[in-house]
Parts: C-alpha cells; structure tokens; sequence
C-alpha cells in the first residue's frame, strides 16, 4: 500500500517536474501541445485537399483525429532519447526506478493528448458531428494501450542512447518515416493491394485507426483493437527486459 | 547485531566506452577496432575490497584523487552495481555525494526538496510536513523559491544536507559536500552529525578535510589506488596518510 503510494508520487513529481523544466509553465505547455497538431493538420489540408485535391469528407476533421494521438506518440519517442541525459543530475546521485523518469514523461505527453480531446470533441461540433457516449468506455482503454505501447519504445531509445548517443537523430529519422507509413495523413481503405499487409507491421497502424474510428464514428474496430492490444503488450514488456538489463550501467555512462 | 554495510570482495571497473557514446555510426564504420575495444581490459576503480561497517559507527574514508571513494559510496548507495563480489547494506540510505545530488538545476529549491524526498522513498505529504523544518535549517528562506541554479555551491551544499538531515536516515553516506560551507554552516553539519551518531545513525564521510575526520569518525579507512591501504583508529591512518603525502615530491 505504502510503496503504491510512493510509486504513485515519484512518477507524480516527476512528471511536474517534466512539465515546468521542459515548457516553464502548464499553460503554455498545454497551448504547445494543442498548436503543434493543429498546425500540421492545416498544412496537410492545404497540400493535399486545396491543392491536390483529394476527394474525402471532412478532411481537416479526418487530419486532427490522427494527428493528435500521433503526437503524443512522437513528442515521447523524440524526447526519450534525451530523457536519461537530461536527468543525469538525479540518476548518478540517487538509486530509485529509473524508468519513472520515461514513465513521467510518456504521462506528461498522454496528459496533454487528454486535455486536448475537448478541443477534438469542438471540431467535431463545427463539423455538424457530435461525440459519442460511448467514448467514456473506449478512450480509458485505447488510453492504455496507447501509453504501454509508447512506454515500451520509449525505454528502448532512452537506454540505448546512453551507450549509442546518436540513437536521437536516427529516432527522428525514423518517426518522419514512420509517419508516412502509418494511416494519419490517408485511410487505410486507400492503401492499394500488395502494399496494405504492410500495416501489420506496423505497430501504430491499428492504434491510429483505432483512435480516428472512435472519434468520428464512436466504435472500435476490433480486429484492430486486437493486433494494437498484441502490439503494445509485446514492446511494452521487449522495452522492459532491455531496459533492466541496461539500468544498471546508467549512473556509470552518463 | 548484523552490520549495516557489508563488502565482500567488491571490486569495480568502468569500461572504456569511448567508441559507444561517440555513436551507431562510428562503431560500424570501425567496427573491428569498436569490437576490440569491448574486450579491451577496463578500467579498475576498485580491486577486491572487503570490509563491514558496524550500525552506528562513523567511518571517513581518505585517500588520493581517484583513489576510488565516490565510487564506493556509489557502490554503497546502490547508484553503481559492482563489478564482481557482493555489497549488503541494511537500513534506509540517504546519500549526499556530490554537490547538488538529486536536484535538478531548473527547479526552485522547494521543488526540489519535494523531489529529491520523493526519489529518496518518502511520500509528498511525508515531505510536506518537512519542508519549513529544511528550509529553515538550510537558512534558505530568502532563496527557496529561486531556481538553484543561481544557488552558490555553500548554499547548495546546505540545501543537500538540510534535506538528508530531516529524512530520518539510518545511514547517511556524504561525499565532501561540506567542504564548500561557510565555517558556521560546517559547525552545525559536524553538530548534526554527532546528533546522529548519538541517536545510532551510522555514517560513512568521504573528505579531503582532515580536522572532518577528526571531529566526526570513529574510524577511518585509507583508500589508495583502489584498495584499502590503511584502516583504523582515525588519528594513527590520518597520521600515516599524512606522513606519505609529506614525502611526495612538491612541485617545481
Ligand atoms: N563514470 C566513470 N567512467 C569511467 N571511469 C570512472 C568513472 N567514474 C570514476 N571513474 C574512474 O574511477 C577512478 C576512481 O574515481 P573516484 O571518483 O571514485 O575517485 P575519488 O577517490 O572519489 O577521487 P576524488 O578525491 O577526486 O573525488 C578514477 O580513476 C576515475 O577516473
Ligand atoms: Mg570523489
């Protein structure tokens, strides 16, 4: 009970921490993560339904529902490879978990992905749409699997930037391309007939989908609910096992 | 009773990272010499230490610059993992090595007592009901909602030592944070620290100060090259200590 409860305030603590170092203030912190989707959606939109066309419904609604969960998904992957570097201060100084320190900061990007689904649910009213009820049972899970899945990656590129320090720039690469491989900027119906089974390997392709069906329709395709849950639980626990193996070595290389 | 810190045949060595942290890319364009460089013999900081510390006592250890006591109280603290032996400690630990340690630089210092408290084990209301206690003794009212950066390294070391000294430690591991108080500020640390060795605390201090030892250890461990040298009563290993350092060749 007692060790919960202090679990529960180091990654607390940490992740305020996170917020004030990496953005100086909540507020603006929040209208950064808040711009930054909104911001790639309307260049998206410009390129591809102003000036190539693309003929889909509600497009700029279709951009933001993808977006802001990629976000969250790239801010924490990006930011991991630095995370044990710009703690260094505590990690060679005090022996506590060390992966509270990713933990807080994929809560910090989940945290504000949350606070930014009100401004979904407004686009959603313009648009002539509404939310669903059905959100309150589907978005904690999706939540979830969203946060094991980045966690996971995030472990990774965290503990072996230690030992490779130009992980970051290669995870940076390796996002943009990602990017474009998963179904944020396009539907996955579009996908034409031998490129589509490459979805399945990729793992933010279900999530992603799943995300996007729920904010516009209300459900959730489960099939691709099944291969995101496989998906997370699978890097959450790969990030785990590398991540025990290398943490012990942190306080020596940092 | 069991002792509080047992090393049984620690010893410790970095490896030379050198072609790891210069990155992917290097370690496959040289990839022979990368490979050979992790099998190239490491770096010893420690050679097959054995030693146990008794609950309650008070031990400063001594030597040379790179004689290896940061990284025995890192081994001690649980931050390092030893290389071969085994190392116990029984207790809560609450390590003060380096200045600064456990803080971060852009926080306010009332953040970071929260902080470094919680990284320690405590719970936010635990340290909460600590804080002016720390604050005051640190004599940091003025500054305690200024970023610590700005701190100079004696105010630092007061704010590191204000938060270990209200944790409840049951061992207390420093590393020459003292050093760089003022004279009074130094006074009430050797103060405190006796407060503790009265009340059963068992304390390990690293420091370059002497009249330290002195003041505050009943025991005293000469550490050189990555072995004990020396190890007991403080004024015969100081005394031996002092008499080598005296024979080395001054400078020009
Ligand atoms: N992270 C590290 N990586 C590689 N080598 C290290 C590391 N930390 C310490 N060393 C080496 O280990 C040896 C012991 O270092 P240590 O910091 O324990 O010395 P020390 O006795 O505390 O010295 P000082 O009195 O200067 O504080 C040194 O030779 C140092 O170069
Ligand atoms: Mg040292």
């Amino acid at each position: 009970m007692r060790w919960l409860r202090q679990s529960l305030d180091l990654v607390l603590t940490l992740t305020a921490k996170e917020v004030k170092v990496r953005y100086k203030s909540s507020v603006l912190g929040y209208l950064w993560s808040v711009a930054m989707p909104l911001c790639l959606a309307a260049v998206f939109y410009l390129a591809f339904k102003v000036v190539m066309r693309v003929p889909m419904e509600h497009y700029a609604l279709f951009l933001v529902c993808g977006l802001f969960p990629w976000q969250w998904f790239a801010n924490s992957v990006q930011a991991a490879a630095t995370i044990l570097l710009g703690n260094a201060s505590i990690i060679k100084k005090v022996a506590f978990p060390r992966a509270a320190v990713c933990l807080a900061m994929v809560m910090n990007d989940g945290l504000h992905f949350l606070l930014s689904v009100p401004v979904i649910a407004g686009l959603l009213l313009i648009a002539g749409k509404h939310p669903s009820l059905s959100w309150l049972f589907w978005l904690p899970l999706l939540f979830v699997l969203h946060a094991a899945l980045v966690t996971g990656i995030s472990l990774v590129v965290a503990a072996v930037n230690l030992f490779f320090r130009d992980m970051e720039r290669l995870v940076v690469l390796g996002v943009t391309l990602l990017f474009y491989f998963t179904p944020v900027i396009y539907s996955e119906t579009m996908v034409p007939a031998p490129y589509d089974s490459l979805l399945a390997f990729n793992p933010m392709a279900p999530l992603i989908i799943c995300w996007r069906s729920l904010f516009l329709g209300g459900g959730v395709p489960l099939e691709h609910l099944g291969s995101a849950a496989l998906w997370a639980m699978g890097i959450l626990f790969g990030g785990m096992a590398v991540f025990r193996r290398l943490s012990p070595r942190f306080a020596e290389v940092l | 009773m069991p002792p509080a810190i047992e090393l049984f045949h620690v010893a410790k060595s970095y490896p030379l990272y050198r072609s790891l942290s210069a990155g992917f890319k290097h370690f496959l364009l040289h990839l022979p010499r990368s490979l050979q460089d992790l099998r190239a013999p490491r770096h010893l900081a420690l050679r097959d230490i054995t030693l146990s510390i008794a609950p309650g006592e008070a031990v400063g250890f001594i030597g040379g610059n790179g004689a290896g006591k940061s990284t025995l109280l890192g081994l001690m603290a649980g931050v390092l993992s030893p290389t071969t032996g085994r190392i116990t400690v029984r207790g809560r630990v609450c390590p003060l090595l380096e200045l600064g340690a456990g803080f971060h630089f852009e926080l306010t210092g009332r953040d970071n007592i929260l902080l470094n408290g919680v990284l320690l084990g405590l719970t936010r209301t635990e340290i909460q009901a600590r804080l002016e206690a720390i604050v005051a003794y640190a004599e940091l009212e003025a500054f305690i909602d200024q970023p610590i950066r700005t701190y100079s390294s004696g105010m630092l070391a007061r704010l590191g030592f204000a938060v270990a000294a209200h944790l409840d430690p049951e061992i207390l591991l420093v590393d020459e944070t003292l050093a760089v108080g003022d004279a009074r500020f130094q006074k009430k640390c050797q103060a405190t620290m006796a407060a503790f060795r009265q009340a059963g605390v068992t304390l390990v201090l690293v420091s370059h100060n002497m009249d330290d030892v002195r003041a505050v250890c009943s025991r005293a461990i000469w550490l050189d090259r990555g072995q004990v040298r020396l190890d007991g009563d403080p004024t015969t290993v100081i005394d031996a200590y002092l008499q080598e350092t005296s024979h080395a060749p001054a400078g020009p």
